[in-house]
């Protein structure tokens, strides 16, 4: 066969090192998006199988049976029980683990009985060496009657051989079902071929199960009928198969399996359980570790943030001299090399982040992590997996998001990437800075420095409040879905570097490609905002500068208050008036959408007008009076207003975007949105009220 | 009758049957079909889940599911 494009769907248990293989198979040829409509991550890549023949290869999500419960195996499913998908593979490339092999072939063998060219990829034989386990892969390969290779996934060993019996094994199918259910359920097997105008008895025999298989709406009622006639309950009729197949598969491991004396080093599992799970020490342990990565994200990163932070500024500076003056110059600057700067910022949070679950996934321990923490953190609505997540957005919630596609439960996933933005994230920190600078007197209580402890609440406030609200979410969000919780423990593994960095990889490149291209247009609609206003105000503006000293600063003043963002933060003003905020402090609102920490930039302009003396921001703040009362503008009651508006508002256009992304839905960002707004407005009005 | 739940650490049994319905297929179908020994090897703490060391693999389930599974212990 040359220059023939076919497809290979690898399907395997979780765990079973899938991902690994195909990483193997298809290097960085990859390309990561959403099944249509849902939240389930697709992953393809193109293999060279040959010299003349390269595959599509699709790598389905880990499941356990082809029968679906959740989203994630149902697109397994869909995809090798509907000939018609658009991705139904030519070949299937089972990957099980050799170790398991009893649980990992029950997957194969139904792949089998849906008469299904496939090739078994015998993975993990040195784990169950170690276990003491030995297969005889030829009388496996000759009893399932498909083709058997041993791979080891991570070394790379056996993927030529795998290669070439796929390209061997094109147009077969297997001769004869590993469990014939037309024998098992006679007659009904038959009819319901008949019903759906197919000869497939195991495709039909989950039909009758209630499966929903493409096209079986317009059959249900027939099949239904079948059912009662034939004396089928589905759900007995789906555990006596399973019962069937798994004494299949007992009988045929017994045959194909040699039980040794396991190796001494296998019993690495048990004295880390011993350790790691350990009631007291398990938690300790967790937390440390927690705190690392909190440190490593939060610190670590703004060595390589401020470099791309610097490195935009030159580029700004250098195309906007290179650039004639004018509107393009301002547009490709403060529009478009702006946008892209504020997204870059975000990559070396979300590569550090990663690097760190990708290892605690891939050595084992999140699941351990998981199995402690189930129970506590499911009582408030989250998952076990929720903590990584919650915890990182308080470096930043975009990467903290991104890491939430873990927690498998669709509403303690959707809880947790509600709650995650409520953490006090870096962005906040130069606006609590240049605030609590402004209205908390430098002074020691009882040996700590009280802007300090006020810093220090705000990110307790942040924190308590996402557990009130995941605790209000967890009883207002319906879910049909029982959330169980049935997870393998895997052995620990020296974690496969290149999974690591293929991960990290992969997750910088959906964010840059897939969230950068909203981020772009808003940066520019923000960017159209500030820099245009109605008629001609602009040009008065500079006219009655001109020939001033400092006229700069104050043209810049001007224009923002004139611009279309300025007479927004002056409709608004009416609205912000009981919080204790200004028309000015309105635009700042406006353009800190951008991101948080423009507040302090877009202060220190509107806060320049009419002065002719160039300022810090913060000199500047502080002898502003109010127009009213003729008495400092920055109270404590208009700071600490203005720090919770800030502390609980979404004002980050990049976490909307991740969040639309990782929900596929506005529905979530909006109520997102709106919630926070909430939130921000009204802690923020109560405690202007009180304190002035 | 006797549940998993009630199993100490250590303790060996032997799976009988799963009362809820779409447990029983999601634990069938990770092999905990009827007559497969199985050892309790983990609890969490604050009733957390339990794990247990089914056909060569590490398995854990909430202690709330484990009530409806029927075991024997050996």
């Amino acid at each position: 066969m040359s220059n023939q494009l076919f497809k290979i769907a690898l399907a395997g248990n979780p765990n079973s090192g899938k991902t690994t293989l195909f990483n193997a198979l298809t290097g960085l040829k990859q390309k990561v998006g959403n099944y249509p409509g849902i939240t389930v991550e697709k992953k393809t890549g193109t293999i060279k199988l040959s010299n003349d023949s390269e595959a599509i290869a699709i790598d389905l999500p880990g499941t356990y049976s082809l029968f679906s419960k959740s989203i994630d195996e149902e697109v397994a499913q869909q995809i090798l029980c509907n000939k018609d998908n658009s991705d139904y593979p030519d070949i299937t490339l089972v990957v099980a683990d050799a170790s398991n092999l009893r649980r990992s072939i029950f997957l194969l063998t139904q792949i089998i009985d849906l008469k299904m060219n496939v090739v078994l990829a015998l993975n993990m034989v040195d784990i169950a060496t170690k276990k003491g386990l030995i297969v005889d892969v030829n009388l496996l390969s000759k009893k399932l009657g498909i083709p058997v290779v041993a791979i080891n996934a991570r070394k790379g060993k056996g993927i030529e051989v795998l290669k070439k019996t796929v390209i061997n094994s094109l147009g077969k199918s297997p001769d004869y079902p590993f469990l014939d259910v037309g024998k098992l359920f006679k007659g009904a097997i038959q009819k319901a071929n008949i019903i759906r105008n197919v000869e497939n008895n195991y495709a039909s025999f989950m039909a009758l199960c209630k499966q929903k298989l493409s096209g079986e709406i317009e059959n249900r009622c027939a099949l239904n009928q079948l059912c009662k006639s034939e004396d089928i309950i589905p759900e007995r009729a789906q555990a006596k198969e399973t019962v069937n197949r798994y004494s299949l598969i007992d009988k045929l491991v017994k045959e194909t399996v040699k039980q040794g004396e396991p190796i001494g080093k296998y019993m690495i599992t048990k004295r880390l359980d011993d350790l790691l799970i350990h009631p007291f020490y398990g938690y300790i342990i967790f937390l440390l570790i927690l705190f690392v990565i909190f440190q490593v994200v939060f610190s670590w990163a703004t060595y390589p943030m401020d470099l791309i932070d610097g490195l935009f500024v030159d580029i700004q500076m250098f195309v906007s001299q290179a650039l004639p003056k004018g509107l393009l110059n301002d547009l490709v600057v403060n529009g478009i090399l702006a946008g892209l700067g504020g997204i870059l910022i975000f990559v070396p949070q979300i590569a550090f982040l990663f690097a760190f679950i990708a290892f605690l996934e891939d050595t084992g321990y999140m699941a351990r992590v998981s199995f402690i923490t189930d129970k506590l953190l499911r009582n408030v609505g989250l998952n076990g997996r929720s903590i990584i997540p919650l915890l990182s957005g308080a470096a930043c919630a975009v990467p903290a998001i991104m890491s939430t596609r873990t927690i498998s439960s669709w509403k303690e996933r959707i809880i947790t990437i509600l709650v995650t933005p409520l953490m006090s994230c870096s962005a906040r920190l130069p606006v609590y800075t240049l605030i609590i600078a402004l209205i908390i007197p430098a002074e020691d209580y009882f040996g700590f420095n009280l802007q300090g402890i006020v810093m220090m609440s705000f990110y307790m406030i942040g924190f308590v409040a996402a557990i009130l609200v995941a605790l209000l979410l967890k009883y207002t969000i319906k879910s049909k879905e029982h959330s169980y919780y049935i997870m393998e423990m895997p052995s620990y593994k020296i974690p496969d570097w290149k999974t690591v960095g293929y991960t990290i990889f992969e997750k910088v490149k959906v964010f840059l490609f897939d969230a950068g291209k909203i981020i772009i247009a808003v940066s520019i609609v923000l960017w159209f905002m500030s820099s245009f206003s109605p008629g001609d105000n602009f040009e008065k503006i500079e006219k009655k500068w001109k020939g001033h000293e400092n006229a700069e600063f104050n043209i810049n003043a001007d224009k923002l208050e004139a611009s279309y963002a300025g007479i927004l933060g002056k409709m608004i003003e009416p609205a912000i008036k009981p919080l204790g905020f200004d028309w000015k402090i309105g635009i700042s609102l406006i353009t800190s959408f951008a991101a948080r920490e423009v507040f302090v930039g877009t202060m220190s302009t509107i806060y320049s007008v009419g002065d002719s003396n160039v300022k810090s921001i913060q000199t500047r703040l502080s002898e502003l009076k109010n127009p009213d009362t003729g008495e400092a503008f920055f109270t404590p009651a208009v700071g600490i207003s203005l720090m919770l508006f800030y502390a609980f508002a979404m004002q980050c256009m990049t976490t909307i975007v991740i969040v639309y992304r990782e929900t596929n839905h506005w529905k979530w960002p909006f109520i997102q949105f709106v919630y926070m707004g909430f939130l921000a407005y009204f802690s923020s009005l109560i405690a202007y009220q009180l304190l002035s | 009758m006797q549940c998993l739940a009630e199993l100490s650490i250590g303790s060996t049994g032997e799976m009988v049957r799963i009362f809820d319905n779409n447990l029983e297929q999601k634990l069938l179908e990770m092999g905990c079909t009827p007559g497969e020994n199985f050892e309790v090897v983990r609890k969490a703490p604050f009733g957390g889940p339990v794990a247990i060391l089914i056909s060569s693999y590490i398995l854990s389930i909430r202690r709330e599911d484990a009530k409806s599974i029927e075991v024997i212990e050996l």
